[in-house]
């Protein structure tokens, strides 16, 4: 029965080496050689250039990943409460947003925020500006824009895992820990918290690796003045410094520091569950 | 015996309209072994998580050493339950499982909070593993235990916190026979050392028999007797407790008057009383109650339809006049010979007329089938699972 049905993953083995695995290794045979594919370190002697990029690029992913988890956490825990029909409901409207085109998206966010987009009208009329004696708030082009435009694209990825997981919870768990005495915060602290670990670090990871590498957010909220590594390898590729060498290296440098992130952030999930053990 | 812990005053459980305990009253001695035995839906795990506190009464009090106790939440309540699947928390080992409700500080009586000092808390979870036989397991994963460890270790969890009430919600249930049997002589020793209340659900009744010191038998959210194992036994009040513990053959009759009991118009001695004359009766006469004799010496004459050997003894199903018997019997009387039977006075348990009249006691139907459905643990789905391999 087992050796029968695994020829159905023959297709994706076969589809991950061709798209995925052969790839990668082009691209590190790109950041490894010269236009002229002799060998050299020489595309790496750069980075140090592009620190404030990546400096640029890990904050903000850092910042979006951390809001994305205070508004999506508490967000999967009371929807796993409610009933399954509100359940339905606000799944619905959660992946409603994805179901419009990405680019649409962020279009939309430009001409809420721009200097004289949808909110400074709005602030305008009701006499905000006025009040504060400004032409307009300067929202479009600041990282906070470049963050707004990340959470509200990556939210959905951060809230389906750690609400699955919730929602699996076993109540007889949660009962058991009232059963022994523990108060509903503790409860929360000792047995729901934990216990929804794996579903916040893959929330984690779902957010923070498109935010590192997010090219089209950060040019059009950030007004090409918070250019993010997306931006820069993209840049490499297509646009006026083309470089496709360079820009494989950067992708190669930035893919090692997202690696290395996730082993660091998994360990610390392991040690925080080994901490509840002791 | 000793003194009331619990008492259950008229309370009613009812979901959506739906009752499922229907005016309960229910009093609860310090130290006993009671047991909440009934067929599922019969509302005895209902009243488990009542008197845990994860249910309120929809009406009635529920009283805990005198004091209402209604609206006081689990966690506040000296009592704790073993849950029917364990509900072992998987993030813990079984040190940590066990040491879950001592590491809570408690509130003193000015409000402070109280912690238990570490060599306190790992003087009491050692002891514990030692009442349960666990010493050793301490570093292991709960997910790495086996049923009966898991079990053990939930019990560990609950009694380490020195409850005055323990509630066991089928606990043996995914046990297999022998470990089940080890586990029952193990529960009545811990209670016995502890000196704790135990309140346990299950729907065996074998299992209830062996355990308890009271055993509640309870069909449709309704009590329908209280009493010892003996007693239940012995003087089951309606037809569905004759039915539901042992074998019973329920037969109609007719009181004739105190002492003498009229069935298929013969009239039998029996001990029981206190009827009116002519009352029509339920009459319940266990198969090991019945003696085998020689045809034209039997107060009853038959014919043997059937016969099932289970080793100690033979299953016989007797006609008597159309309605068949179950007698259990050591000397083997062939299909299709006729036999009669004698019965002695205390073999004759006469009740009133209930509800459950005329739906149990007669073996017509009886077969190995039969046998399997009415066996409460027979679980008819694993074997249609068992079939589609």
């Amino acid at each position: 029965m087992k050796n029968k049905l695994s020829w159905f993953a023959v297709p994706y083995v076969g589809w991950m080496a061709l798209m995925v695995v052969i790839p990668i290794l082009i691209m590190v045979v790109y950041a490894f050689t010269t236009a002229e594919f002799q060998g050299t370190l020489e595309n790496f002697a750069e980075m140090g250039t592009y620190a404030s990029v990546f400096l640029r690029s890990f904050r903000l992913a850092i910042i979006a990943t951390l809001v994305c988890l205070l508004i999506g956490y508490p967000v999967s825990y009371w929807m796993a409460h409610e009933g399954p029909g509100f359940q339905r409901l606000a799944m619905a409207l959660i992946m409603l947003p994805m179901w419009m085109n990405f680019l649409l998206r962020t279009y939309s966010w430009m001409s809420i925020l721009e200097n004289n987009g949808l909110l400074n009208q709005f602030f305008k009329t009701i006499g905000l500006l006025d009040a504060l004696g400004v032409e307009y708030i300067p929202m479009i082009g600041t990282p906070g824009a470049v963050v707004l435009g990340m959470v509200y694209n990556y939210l959905p990825f951060m809230i389906l895992p750690i609400y699955s997981v919730i929602v699996k919870l076993d109540g007889s768990l949660l009962e058991a820990a009232r059963d022994l005495g523990a108060d509903s915060r503790r409860v929360f602290r000792k047995v729901i918290l934990p216990l929804s670990l794996p579903g916040v670090l893959s929330g984690v990871t779902m957010v923070f690796v498109p935010s590192v590498s997010t090219f089209a957010i950060s040019r059009l909220l950030g007004g090409g003045t918070q250019i993010m590594l997306g931006d820069l390898i993209e840049q490499q590729f297509l646009g006026g410094a083309y470089d496709p060498h360079l820009g494989a290296a950067i992708s190669m440098v930035m893919m090692v520091i997202v690696v290395l992130c996730m082993v660091v952030m998994n360990h610390f999930g392991e040690g925080e569950e080994q901490a509840v053990m002791l | 015996m000793s003194k009331e812990l619990i008492r259950l005053a008229d309370c009613t459980m009812a979901f959506d309209d739906e009752v499922v305990l229907d005016k309960i009253n229910l009093s609860i001695k310090d130290k006993e072994f009671l047991t909440l035995l009934g067929p599922s839906g019969c509302g005895k795990t209902t009243t488990l998580r009542i008197i845990g506190g994860f249910q309120t009464p929809t009406s009635g009090d529920v009283l805990f050493d005198g004091v209402r106790i209604n609206s006081v939440p689990p966690h506040k309540r000296t009592i704790n339950t073993v849950f029917q699947k364990y509900a072992l928390f998987p993030h813990l080992n079984v040190y940590e499982n066990i040491a879950f409700g001592l590491r809570i500080p408690k509130v003193e009586a000015k409000g402070v909070k109280v912690k238990l000092p570490e060599e306190e808390i790992d003087r009491r979870v050692t002891e514990m593993l030692e009442v349960v036989n666990l010493r050793g397991f301490e570093k292991r994963r709960t997910t790495q235990l086996s049923g009966g460890q898991q079990q053990r270790v939930a019990i560990a969890r609950a009694l380490v916190n020195r409850p005055k009430v323990l509630l066991l919600d089928e606990p043996l249930g995914a046990l297999d026979l022998k470990l089940r049997k080890d586990m029952q002589n193990e529960l009545k020793r811990i209670q016995k050392a502890m000196e704790i209340t135990f309140v346990y659900v299950t729907h065996d009744q074998e299992e209830a028999l062996a355990m308890s010191d009271t055993v509640v038998v309870m069909d449709s959210g309704r009590i329908q007797q209280i009493g010892s194992p003996e007693d239940i036994y012995n003087e089951p009040k309606n037809a569905f407790v004759a039915d539901f513990i042992g074998e019973s053959n329920i037969i109609d009759g007719i009181m004739r008057s105190d002492g003498v009991v009229e069935i298929f118009n013969r009239r039998f001695q029996c001990l029981d009383g206190g009827f009116e004359q002519d009352e029509a009766v339920d009459v319940v006469i266990r198969p090991e109650d019945v003696d085998i004799v020689p045809e034209d010496q039997g107060q009853l004459k038959g014919t043997v339809t059937s016969v099932t050997f289970k080793g100690m003894q033979y299953d016989i199903i007797v006609d008597f006049y159309g309605f068949k018997w179950l007698i259990q019997t050591t000397d083997l009387s062939p299909v299709g010979s006729r036999i009669g039977i004698k019965i002695d006075p205390d073999g004759i348990h006469v009740m009133k007329k209930s509800e459950y009249s005329g739906m149990f006691g007669d073996y017509s139907s009886y077969s190995e089938e039969y046998e399997e459905i009415s066996d409460a643990s027979y679980d008819p789905e694993e074997e249609d699972s068992g079939d589609e391999e």
